[in-house]
């Protein structure tokens, strides 16, 4: 009976399909486990009046509205901030920049700093941009230090998406008599946009979940109404539930509330990266190669 | 270190049979060196080429007939590491000169490549990318020039009624047109092409073949092929490549049945390459 008999290959390939199977399934057990715990705990908590009123009587009842708003608003700051950074340095990474040392360091500085700790940022955010820029606990701060925190996964999944782009695209162009810019701009970015995005997509999912960078830069525990200008504090969802379940006074009468706002933000952090997965198809579906 | 009886004989070759004509060659080189970093990839080439005619470079792979035909367009100044030695006159004007921009030369001397490449976008902005590019905005001449293009590539009748339609939903050969096309739209004075249907079925490839010998009334072509028989049926001169050096070139019937070198002989008759 030899070693590499078919029925032994056969086997073989059957124990190693199925373990990866049983891996797979464990995984999503888990992710789909804490979903619905989420989820059932949650939805109690869910109304009209919690997605659109202010919290009251010390947070114990009322809604968590201006949260909402808050998470929304950094999130999109912070987005605002880091897509465009990112993308320029992508570009200059990945069509500029010529292979050697100090591209090297540049590289792995960046993947280092996508592994820095969030509350690092938020201690690097609050000396910058809260103290030496003096904007002050503000959603500008918070953004620009949740921009940050998300730039290198930004650049990292930009920078993949243009190297993934077809030289014989750049050759076509260039060839035609076009420069090296108009070639970025015309070709080499429209056909990268779905990477991008999915960068992006990555991004929001931090952006809006990460507390620490937000506890030194922008939150707070309770406002009176939206903020009016960048530099009004707001309150943001994940910094809400930490306070609700670590620092409030009504731990024990809260917990529906904190599991109804993780519920509101897993919703949120979804239907922004749908949004981004939508956009993403429609271009998709054009651009085959 | 030219040679000069080596380019004497390559002049001598192209340009002293009674079949030339008098008026200068659109193209012109001397004495052309050139290397990827250490990798001496081209020595020593001369060769003339004669205006509004095909040109076909054959050789073996890796000869440095392709790197040759990039040479012409500035395309290989892409690569990192690479370094030109000697003259390339087109029209007169050393390509390499420290004063001549490569985006102007690349307008000027229009390149199709091996494999189809045409754009993700439709069929018409595919045609009309090079136009816009240089700033051509008005709809009415985009119209005409995409409508000229693509009928002198021999694509309109195929494509005229899916104008906005992705280029990707073309079959290879129509898209090796379209990239055609796309070139001619530049209205470029020299056309390159590398190995232009290597990616093409028997049918598309014999297209393509009447198309260029159609569009040597407007342009000067200059063909890389692996395939002798293409080279044969399409060029009027042949110039065989052979370890980065021009062996011979010549009027293309000449080549193929009375060739001077040896080498190219054996090439031509199937012994190597």
């Amino acid at each position: 009976m030899s070693r590499h008999s078919l029925a032994s290959r056969h086997f073989s390939q059957n124990l190693a399909f199925t373990v990866f199977r049983l891996i797979m399934l464990t995984v999503l057990a888990a992710l789909g486990g804490i979903l619905l715990y989420v989820f059932i705990h949650g939805i109690s908590a869910i109304s009209w009046e919690f997605l659109t009123a202010e919290p009251t009587n010390s947070m114990t009842t009322g809604g968590i509205f201006p949260a909402i708003m808050g998470t929304l608003y950094l999130t999109v700051g912070a987005i605002l901030v880091a897509l465009p950074l990112g993308v320029a340095a992508a570009i200059y990474l990945s069509e500029y920049a010529t292979d050697g040392r100090t591209l090297r360091i540049v590289r792995l500085g960046i993947q280092n700093l996508a592994g820095v700790p969030s509350v690092v940022f938020g201690l690097f955010g609050l000396a910058l941009f809260v103290g030496y820029f003096h904007l002050g606990i503000s959603i500008a701060a918070g953004s620009l230090t949740l921009g940050l925190l998300i730039l290198p996964t930004i650049i990292g999944a930009s920078e993949e998406a243009l190297r993934q782009v077809p030289s014989t695209f750049r050759e076509a162009s260039l060839g035609l008599g076009a420069t090296r810019w108009q070639t970025i701009r015309k070709v080499v970015l429209p056909a990268a946009l779905p990477g991008i995005l999915t960068g992006s997509i990555l991004g929001i999912g931090r952006a809006a979940g990460e507390t620490a960078p937000i506890m030194f830069t922008a939150a707070t525990f309770y406002t009176i109404g939206l903020p009016r200008s960048p530099l009004d504090t707001v309150m943001a969802l994940p910094y809400h539930i930490y306070v609700l379940a670590t620092a409030g006074t009504h731990i024990e009468q809260t917990r529906p509330l904190q599991y109804g706002t993780v519920l509101v933000l897993i919703s949120m952090v979804l239907g922004l990266s749908l949004v981004a997965i939508i956009i993403r198809t429609r271009m998709r579906k054009t651009k085959q190669w | 270190m030219v040679k000069a009886s080596a380019a004497a004989q390559s002049l001598e070759e192209s340009q002293g049979r009674p079949s030339a004509k008098p008026e200068r060659p659109i193209i012109e080189v001397r004495g052309l060196n050139f290397y990827y970093g250490d990798f001496q990839a081209l020595t020593d080439i001369n060769m003339t080429v004669k205006r509004n005619q095909v040109t076909a470079l054959i050789g073996p792979s890796g000869c440095g007939k392709s790197t040759f035909l990039r040479l012409l367009n500035r395309m290989n100044e892409l690569i990192p590491g690479t370094r030109v030695e000697g003259e390339l006159l087109f029209e007169g004007i050393n390509l390499y000169d420290p004063h001549v921009d490569p985006v102007d030369v690349r307008r000027r001397v229009g390149m199709v490549f091996q494999k189809p490449n045409p754009f993700p976008k439709t069929i018409y902005n595919n045609v009309a990318y090079g136009p816009r590019l240089h700033g051509l905005k008005e709809a009415k001449n985009l119209d005409n020039i995409v409508e000229r293009s693509l009928k002198s590539a021999a694509l309109w009748d195929e494509v005229k009624d899916i104008l906005h339609q992705s280029a990707l939903g073309l079959s290879g050969g129509q898209q090796q047109r379209l990239c055609i096309a796309r070139a001619i739209a530049m209205s470029p004075e020299v056309l390159l092409m590398d190995e232009p249907t290597s990616a093409l079925d028997p049918i598309a490839t014999s297209r393509i073949e009447e198309l260029v010998k159609e569009l040597k009334q407007s342009y000067t072509v200059i063909i890389v092929t692996h395939n002798m028989q293409q080279a044969a049926r399409v060029s009027d001169d042949t110039a065989f490549f052979y370890m980065g050096r021009l062996v011979e070139m010549g009027p293309t019937e000449g080549i193929f049945t009375k060739p001077q070198k040896e080498q190219t002989e054996h090439y031509i008759t199937g012994r190597f390459g």
